[in-house]
């Protein structure tokens, strides 16, 4: 069973209180009446799906409710950090024994 | 006039009783609860208007001596419970300036209390969050999961757990305690 920090409980949480919410930081056109079906087709429909680090929104559904970011290493499954829903992209870095951290993290 | 018939109310595990040695399920009595939507910011007034201070920190719970309970389930997000059976929350919550949603979930949950010193065992037979003392103290209330189900779990006392849940659930979660009750072996 994974452990998951949720950033708005504080605490590490049983990963079967979490749902996966697809990938994070994708912003919604502000203009979207005026975008092309090309344009509005990579919004809607297009995901990244990386190999590796992948910025994810999660649900903390079976507790307090809340979405989140994470940063998830889809080689490993583990979580790299969480951080709450709005603030900015985490930066993190695959050290050279292969474990990503987040930039400036003690090793 | 012709009289009408009356309806009487039967709470969904009337009359059951269940338990082992060591732990006893017993179906809680009837109670007023609410679920309460605010910002954090605005809680005083709320707090106020209830008679009990909303807790602000996760995983924690406030009660005012005489059976109203107000659980902390998300940041803006409370559960009260209110036994006493004289209250009227809801019309207080009404009374205050502040923007809030509270909605009346009373004949939506049900609770089962569990107790004895089996009752954690019990507990943990389903629920994958760690209950030991250090880190789910007396008073602390957390919504999780209960085998396939969502609950809401509440530590009223050093062997009493109060698990809160939706009605429709009540069947299976009471096979389900009383199943891990017989293996608890306290």
């Amino acid at each position: 069973m994974l452990l998951i920090h949720c950033p708005y409980c504080q605490e590490e949480r049983p990963e079967l209180e979490f749902r996966n919410a697809g990938e994070a930081h994708v912003e919604r056109p502000r203009n979207i009446a005026e975008i092309s079906d090309d344009e509005f087709e990579k919004f809607f429909f297009i995901r990244t799906n990386p190999k590796g680090v992948a910025y994810e929104r999660w649900r903390h559904i079976h507790g307090c409710g809340r979405f989140f970011n994470a940063v998830r290493d889809t080689v490993s499954d583990k979580f790299v950090t969480t951080y709450k829903a709005g603030e900015p992209r985490v930066d993190v870095a695959r050290d050279a024994d292969g474990i990503v951290r987040t930039k400036g993290a003690a090793q | 006039m012709a009289k009408s018939a009356q309806a009487t109310r039967n709470e969904p595990l009337a009359g059951r009783i269940s338990g082992s040695a060591g732990v006893a399920l017993t179906p809680a009595k009837p109670a007023t609860r609410i679920s309460l939507r605010a910002d954090p910011a605005k809680a005083k007034a709320l707090s106020k208007a209830l008679g009990v201070d909303l807790p602000l920190s996760p995983k924690t719970s406030a009660n005012n001596g005489k059976g109203l309970w107000a659980l902390w389930l998300g940041p803006d997000e409370w559960l009260i419970i209110d036994e006493s059976g004289g209250g009227d929350p809801l019309t207080a919550l009404a009374k205050t300036k502040v923007l809030h949603s509270a909605v009346d979930v009373s004949h939506r949950n049900t609770a089962i209390l569990v107790s004895g010193k089996g009752a954690r065992a019990t507990l943990e037979g389903g629920c994958p969050q760690n209950l030991s003392d250090r880190v789910f103290p007396v008073g602390a209330a957390t919504r999780t999961v209960l085998g396939k189900i969502e609950v809401v779990i509440l530590r009223t006392g050093d062997t009493d757990y109060r698990v809160e849940f939706w009605r429709s659930f009540s069947d299976y979660a009471f096979g389900f305690l009383s199943e891990t009750a017989k293996d608890c072996l306290a």
